[in-house]
């Protein structure tokens, strides 16, 4: 698999002070993949999300996305801010608080990454930048400032941004996490027409029932190590360890997603 | 009975206006070059390289801890002798009040980027771009509106601060007022026109700074 693989995460560690958030982790993600991690808070799931991007920098081990590859620890040179930069915009990554650009509005939002990142004209900017909010059923709103929009609306124009990078690899950081419940279904329709066109995904995500549907591996991590793996129904449907069963005993484990014309 | 005569005062009214022309000119210049201080300060308390961090405290510090009138002194006269560097006192109380000011701004600055939630800047990394484009891009536009109110606070009690250049004999319009003071023996009136004409050029500004206040409180 490993040839294969979008993603390849070998023996990350990382302690913020004296606690040790992440031990010795292992993750591949196969091209075209959707990975969704679990765990209580406090288990390094985000942590080992922001890893991928390197918004977090590990104290060992390596991290490859795509043909690129870092490895930390006795060593190895941190790498500047030019090469970081270059590496992170073929990621896209959406947070659980949105981080929506309040002093631009939708349409700027999602032309900022082009226009300062890639260098691309303005008017091709825009071009692709309407296209990501019609995509995600925004396109009426691209005039508007992101104070005037719902939860679920910011989220979309949050993965929009993201898309405008024309990332290889999409990570979700708890995205639904933040919305009111009725605003849920809408960014989890888009993140799951986002698997259907084949894009490689990370999830960190409460929503079990969704992981279920879209993921096709789910990890299950607690105290920072990976307790269980495997193709997502049957870690959700079938958990052999104890840790993994405790913890999806507090969730409702199946259930339909919302109905697809949620979104608009 | 004290007798109010102002009348007299017409009759210095060159020498008022002069005062008042130097002191406005030396706001804007102890202002602009305050701001520049001012963000050398800032962003040198922000830098992640320690011996930048200490210098630019130490700068904040020293100059925001010190009595301006103190600064203003030992720059004329105790900074020639310390470095052997001869200045005029336009030159020594310019200087002075500029890195004053600066240590100010340098705080205001600095507490605006940092007031700015991190996950902006976390954003901007994510889509690819250097710190210094997610600070130019992101950061600095909210942070400045965020900053306005408090640097026009600041410019306003630097304008009142020029009034300590007399004390070197800058002729800025509370020098030039003991000039006429002494000159006509009427300095209740002198004192009383150049609060006045202070208080003239202030509250207006201070109303503007306040509209701005409430139109940025009401953007957020």
């Amino acid at each position: 698999m490993s040839e294969t693989s979008k993603i390849e995460i070998r023996g990350l560690r990382k302690s913020f002070g004296s606690n040790e958030v992440l031990k010795n982790i292992n993750l591949d993600v196969a091209k075209g993949g959707v990975v969704a991690l679990i765990g209580p808070s406090g288990s390094g799931k985000s942590t080992l999300l922001r890893c991928v991007n390197l918004l977090v920098v590990p104290d060992g081990g390596s991290v490859r996305v795509g043909d690129t590859r870092f490895a930390f620890g006795d060593g190895s040179k941190l790498p500047d801010v030019k090469t970081l930069a270059k590496f992170r915009a073929t990621t896209g990554m959406v947070f659980q608080h949105f981080n929506l650009f309040p002093h631009m509005t939708t349409l700027e939002n999602v032309m900022e990454g082009p226009v300062t990142v890639r260098r691309m004209a303005k008017a091709d900017a825009e071009k692709l930048a309407r296209a990501q909010l019609a995509k995600v059923g925004l396109a009426e709103k691209a005039d508007q400032y992101p104070a005037t929009l719902s939860g679920g609306q910011k989220q979309r124009v949050a993965i929009a941004r993201a898309l405008a990078m024309e990332p290889d690899v999409m990570l979700f950081d708890e995205a639904t996490s933040a919305l009111d419940p009725e605003l849920v279904g809408e960014v989890l329709n888009v993140i799951q027409q986002l698997a259907s066109e084949g894009m490689t995904m990370v999830i960190v995500t409460h929503e079990i029932a969704f992981a279920r549907e879209v993921a096709d591996r789910l990890i299950f991590m607690r105290d920072g190590i990976v307790v269980e793996e495997g193709p997502a129904r049957q870690v959700i449907d079938n958990p052999q360890e104890t840790a993994t069963r405790a913890f999806l005993s507090h969730f409702h484990r199946t259930g339909a997603l919302p109905p697809s014309n949620a979104a608009p | 009975m004290y007798q109010w005569d102002f009348g007299i005062l017409w009759s210095y009214r060159w020498l008022f206006l002069n005062g008042l022309g130097v002191t406005v000119g030396f706001t804007v210049v102890i202002v602009l070059l305050g701001l520049v201080f001012g963000l050398f300060g800032a962003f040198g308390s922000l830098s992640r390289l320690k011996p930048v961090r200490l210098l630019a405290l130490t700068f904040i510090e020293a100059f925001r801890c010190t009595p301006i009138l103190v600064q203003l002194i030992w720059f004329y006269y105790a900074l020639p002798i310390l470095a052997g560097v001869e200045m005029t006192p336009i030159t020594a109380s310019a200087l002075a009040l500029s890195l004053y000011g600066g240590s100010f701004y340098s705080e205001i600055i600095r507490g605006g980027i940092i007031s700015i939630d991190k996950g902006q800047s976390e954003a901007g990394a994510a889509l690819g771009m250097t710190p210094g484009q997610s600070m130019r891009r992101i950061v600095l536009p909210q942070a400045i509106k965020r900053m306005i109110p408090a640097l026009m606070n600041q410019s306003i009690i630097q304008f009142k601060n020029t009034s300590l250049v007399s004390v070197l004999a800058v002729p800025d319009m509370v020098y030039q007022s003991q000039v006429a003071a002494h000159d006509s023996y009427r300095p209740l009136e002198t004192y009383t026109a150049v609060a006045v004409a202070y208080a003239a050029i202030l509250i207006p500004l201070t109303i503007i700074v306040r509209r701005g206040e409430k139109r940025l409180a009401v953007g957020e």
